[in-house]
């Protein structure tokens, strides 16, 4: 069980991308798929030819921001729907992510990783591991927390809630969804080194359905934790991730086939969608807040 | 200060839809001039907002602010010289985000912004004395979500924000026209106020002769793209809604008669 809720921490990094561009620029981007793997597979070739994991992870990192950056100049400057915009990336990532590991599975267990003292020390598993996950995933929430409240940062939040009125106030609205989908990209990226080097592992596959991973992670957190303010909402965030993971972890040890998996994540968003829609789960408070938080009718966090 | 000179616009050029909004126009406003616009619909008031304000593009002429030809930019990149209030409430501030942060957003107009943190506690000292002036008891809610307000509550608010950075032009576009008569005469006195107390060079759109009279400098009537009236302050005090009526039927009478010549 500690291993699901390692696992979640981890995964938190991605989910505060997604946070950064479903809820907050009020952007569906299924980027993330792709360039999730792209971090893993430029973080494991750069380990695997000897730099650094420092390095490594942070050059994922990059390599997320340019992805996103893509994605926006698409959606922006090309006119091209928001959700076609991420899948056109997301799909011409999958050849990229090709050529940068040169082969579909790039294994990194005899590789110095960020993760190799903590195995090596015996603490993977531990509450140890657990803590130091946690002390990285609250560190990466309260950058958010601090971007969102400078002033680049409430303009950001003002292009995904009332994008004619920021613009009156003289902020491109189009460098801002750019901007969003860069970072938000770029922490997908960190996460996808961070899994790969956690697992010892990268894998062309490693992204598909993420997104899922993603909105459920958001749409959970806000739902039982609330979102009523920025640092609550992040905080939910990294709690509904660990929360997917366990649950997860739950199924499988239930006796669930791992291959049902994505199918029973999608079956979940879909329940979640689709419940508060009905009378009778309207006049149940937490369902009701659900309700608010996938379709961005309730306060916004 | 507002310079609109020979502009031209038509909506679905080559179409079957094909719409003439403004046949040459040409509008100067001097600096601190409150103008009142008034017109039927399809008359152009809009698009004349819309053309200065950049939302909207001219086909043929020019506009400048304050002697700068801004004709070529996008609405954000004029937004440093520009103050707008929207006909919605809900259009002119972000419902989500807290009274302060509105605020700072508007503050920061036209501005560079940096990763400096939004509200500042200089900032929130400013934002209360400003919004006393509205005396709607919104200086000891600065933390609270800008959609809990009311309609009224929202357009005074968005009026605040439009002008406490004193912009180069004040652009009005029907803001009191989605209220009930009691909102609409407070948000329309704190015009007055606002606009006195910055001296704004103001455009204002209205459906409403009375407010068009009783607010302003210089009112112009509008009809089929043209201006077809422009009146100075000693004329305007001496017009009655009455007057103005009259301006109305005789345009539309004089529109019959072209058709009956032609035929």
């Amino acid at each position: 069980m500690i291993v699901a809720v390692e696992l979640g921490l981890i995964y938190a990094i991605m989910a505060l991308g997604v946070y950064l561009t479903f809820r907050i620029l009020n952007f569906p981007d299924l980027t993330v798929d792709g360039s999730f793997t792209t971090g893993a597979a430029v973080a494991s070739i750069m380990i695997i030819n000897g730099f650094s994991p420092v390095v490594s992870t942070i050059a994922a990192f990059g390599a997320g921001l340019v992805a996103g950056w893509i994605t926006g100049i698409l959606h922006t400057k090309g006119k091209i729907n928001g959700l076609l915009a991420g899948i056109l990336t997301m799909i011409a990532l999958y050849s990229i992510n090709l050529r940068i590991m040169g082969r579909a599975n790039l294994p990194l267990l005899r590789e110095e990783t960020l993760i190799t003292p903590l195995r090596d020390a015996g603490l993977l598993g531990t509450a140890m591991a657990v803590v130091v996950f946690s002390l990285f995933a609250l560190a990466v929430k309260f950058v958010i927390d601090w971007f969102l409240h400078t002033d680049v940062g409430l303009a950001m939040q003002a292009t995904g809630d009332n994008e004619e009125m920021i613009r009156s106030f003289g902020v491109s609205t189009d460098r801002m969804k750019i901007l969003g989908l860069a970072l938000s990209n770029g922490l997908v990226g960190l996460c996808g080194a961070l899994i790969a080097q956690y697992q010892g592992f990268a894998d062309i596959g490693m992204g598909i359905g993420l997104i899922l991973a993603g909105l459920a992670s958001v749409i959970i957190g806000q739902a039982i934790f609330g979102s009523r303010l920025i640092i609550i909402a992040s905080l939910a965030v990294v709690l509904g991730s660990v929360l997917y993971r366990v649950v997860i972890q739950l199924a499988l040890q239930a006796g669930l086939n791992p291959n049902d998996m994505k199918l029973i994540s999608a079956v979940l968003v879909v329940t979640a969608l689709v419940l508060p829609q009905w009378k009778f789960f309207k006049r149940i408070g937490g369902l009701a807040n659900m309700r608010k938080s996938l379709t961005g009718a309730g306060a916004k966090g | 200060m507002l310079d609109i000179t020979n502009v031209h616009k038509t909506f679905f050029a080559g179409t079957v839809n094909e719409r003439v909004a403004l046949k040459e126009i040409n509008l100067s406003l001097t600096p601190g001039e409150f103008v009142t616009v008034i017109g039927s619909n399809g008359a152009g008031k809009s698009t004349v907002l819309n053309i200065t304000s950049g939302k909207l593009r001219p086909d043929t002429g020019t506009v400048r602010i304050d002697g700068n030809d801004v004709t070529k930019l996008a609405d954000h990149q004029r937004a440093k010289f520009i103050g707008r209030v929207f006909q919605d409430p809900m259009a002119g501030t972000s419902p989500d985000m807290t009274i302060e942060q509105n605020m700072s957003m508007a503050y920061e107009r036209g501005k560079t912004r940096g990763l400096g943190p939004g509200v500042t506690k200089k900032k929130r000292e400013f934002f209360q004395e400003e919004l006393k002036s509205l005396e709607l008891g919104l200086e000891n809610r600065l933390k609270a979500k800008v959609g809990l307000l009311s309609g009224g509550q929202r357009q005074a608010l968005s009026l605040l924000m439009a002008t406490f950075s004193s912009p180069k032009i004040l652009l009005l576009d029907e803001h009191t026209a989605a209220l009930d008569p009691q909102r609409a005469d407070l948000v329309s006195r704190l015009t007055a106020e606002v606009v006195e107390r910055h001296q704004l060079t103001t455009l204002m759109v209205t459906h409403n002769m009375e407010q068009a009279l009783r607010l302003g400098s210089r009112l112009i009537m509008m009809h089929e793209g043209r201006i077809i009236l422009d009146i100075g302050q000693e004329q305007k005090r001496k017009t009655t809604v009455q007057d103005l009526l009259h301006e109305f039927e005789k345009i539309k009478g004089g529109a019959l008669d072209d058709r009956t010549m032609l035929q």
